[in-house]
């Protein structure tokens, strides 16, 4: 099946000269939830805003469900919803009409009957005549993405669409866009909540200093990136570690009341055999053992780190 | 065409005028029967008629044309200007709606509102002075195409400003004064030789002098000339808004 949003070689300079996005080829596939991760000042919301049409390329092509977007862009952008990351919203306007708004900005004939579902899905319905100056950030939030839902999108949009809200909220949304999904919506969410993407990605891509560093399923990309770690809890507590396990990739923990040892799940052999064997020989005894996997947070660090040295790499040698 | 988004621009700009009709109409409406009052009836019955029409009929024409190019300017700038200022312009950029169909919407609304305007003024009148409308088609004709000329101007204004310092120069600074001096209150004639050349030079002129001769068939200056120079500006402002669209100038990256 064709990608839903084919994006290449698509690179940004805005005109002072800074340049925001470097050559970028992406494919979101339909109906997934795609997580793009990044710091601050990453390119992630340029990007957004190339493919919904606020910002012109410098360069690249953009295909939304097929059509390009700057040549056929009625047919791209009526498949598209935005939530952007800033509360931008018509004070004085009441929930239902900015709503109802929206979707004729799109081009889609009132429909009372969708919009009344919509509100209701959202919780806003008690609210549909209440002023938008007169709601909590978290309602406003919530006519954001009744807005960008307004016209029946295929794609959606959600730029940091948790920031500032609370953990409810935050629950309520990942509901809501799990719920998107099933109705066959296909999420482009960009968030630097590292747990966010961790819950809610089919696949996550990474962006840093404008370039595309990594895409990959998110479990495949913990699976190939991830390091694991086997924990011992000690029966006796320990100074240093023990010449037995010179070499191993051990060290102390927990003020000499654990023993990690780090290991690659890619590995075949992962030396957890010779390092209980060794500890069997020094007798070291332990009373408890677990494993812990690298959280995405700790595989995007790295990820982010590499680049940046990667990136200073090259312009040193360029 | 996307029908749907410039009706959805119009109603929004329209509920707007409704939202805050003090100030959109009644406002316009008080202050130009003040002048009505002042002008028209307390200093006007002291003078005498100027190319056969009485003072205060006389002065009807360039009160409304003052009250229509202002509001004009006034809610075409605030109507795009705001958006950008509150952030809400995203989701018109983002829409599916062409350069032509984001103008239709916000220029037709402030038109809208304008010659709606013109007509309350044009009824206020009545309750002050008598006057006939010679050539009613052209007198509206006049008044549409200077409503939509004037909100283009409002809409490149919009675009242009960044602060709410200069959504008001341009109007306060440069239309007010030239509509003033562009015959209003007087007819160019009454000006000595010289100041009469140099009022040549102000557009306002040509607008007042050409509605003036729809309503009393006398005009200071030749009424094709002023139906030229009315769709001449209104040609400067279209190219105005087509360069803003092609270059995204302050609105799109």
């Amino acid at each position: 099946m064709e990608p839903i949003i084919t994006a290449r070689g698509v690179g940004k300079t805005y005109q002072g000269g800074f340049t925001a996005l470097r050559d970028v080829d992406l494919d979101i596939q339909r109906g997934e939830i795609f997580a793009l991760l990044g710091p601050n000042g990453a390119g992630k919301t340029t990007l957004i805003s190339i493919i919904c049409g606020i910002v012109n390329p410098s360069s690249g092509t953009v295909l939304a469900d097929g059509h390009d977007i700057i040549r056929d862009y009625r047919a791209a952008r009526s498949k598209i919803g935005l939530v952007p990351q800033e509360l931008s919203t018509d004070a004085f306007e009441s929930v239902w009409a900015t709503v109802n708004f929206s979707r004729g900005l799109f081009g889609k004939a009132p429909n009372p009957e969708y919009i009344e579902k919509l509100l209701r899905q959202l919780s806003l319905w008690e609210k549909k005549d209440s002023r938008i100056m007169a709601l909590s950030g978290g309602m406003k939030r919530r006519v954001m993405i009744a807005k960008a839902l307004s016209h029946e999108p295929k794609i959606l949009f959600l730029d940091e669409p948790t920031a500032g809200v609370d953990v409810e909220l935050r629950q309520d949304m990942w509901q809501m866009v799990h719920g998107l999904r099933e109705s066959g919506v296909t999420i482009i969410l960009t968030t630097h909540y590292i747990e966010e993407a961790e819950e809610m990605a089919d696949r996550v891509g990474v962006i840093n200093r404008g370039r595309l560093v990594l895409v990959d399923d998110k479990r495949t990309l913990m699976q190939k990136m991830g390091e694991k770690e086997l924990r011992l809890q000690l029966a006796r507590p320990m100074n240093a570690l023990p010449e037995a396990l010179a070499g191993l990739r051990v060290e102390l923990g927990d003020d000499g009341q654990q023993l990690i040892y780090h290991f690659d799940i890619r590995s075949d052999d992962t030396g957890i055999t010779e390092f209980l064997r060794r500890l069997n020989d020094a007798n070291i005894d332990f009373r408890d053992l677990h494993t812990r996997e690298s959280s995405l947070e700790e595989i995007f660090v790295g990820l982010v780190k590499g680049a940046r040295e990667q990136s200073m790499e090259e312009e040193s040698n360029p | 065409m996307n029908w749907y988004g410039i009706r959805a621009i119009y109603k929004f700009e329209m509920a707007r005028t409704w939202r805050t009709l003090m100030q959109s109409i009644a406002s316009p409406v008080l202050s130009t029967s003040l002048y009505f009052i002042v002008f028209g009836a307390a200093i006007g019955s002291r003078m005498g008629e100027i190319d056969g029409v009485s003072y205060g009929a006389f002065i009807i024409p360039g009160l409304i044309m003052l009250s229509l190019l202002s509001e004009s300017i006034s809610n075409a700038s605030f109507g795009i200007f705001f958006p950008k200022f509150s952030g809400t312009i995203y989701e018109v950029l983002s829409a599916p709606v062409s350069a032509f169909e984001v103008v239709a919407g916000y220029v037709g609304a402030a038109a809208t509102k304008s010659i709606i305007l013109g007509g309350l003024i044009l009824l206020t009148a009545r309750f002050f002075v008598d006057y006939d409308i010679l050539h009613p088609v052209w007198m509206f004709a006049f008044l549409v195409l200077t409503a939509v000329t004037f909100s283009m101007f409002g809409f490149i204004i919009g675009i242009w400003a960044d602060d709410f310092q200069k959504l008001q120069i341009i109007p306060l600074m440069v239309v007010t004064p030239l509509t003033f001096l562009g015959g209003a209150f007087y007819s160019i004639n009454m000006l000595p030789d010289f100041w009469q050349k140099v009022t040549l030079f102000n557009p306002v002129v040509y607008l007042i002098s050409g509605f003036r001769w729809a309503f009393y068939g006398v005009a200071d200056v030749n009424v094709g000339v002023s139906l030229g120079m009315t769709l001449l500006f209104l040609l400067l402002c279209l190219t105005g808004i087509w360069w803003i669209f092609r270059t995204g100038y302050r609105i799109k990256s």
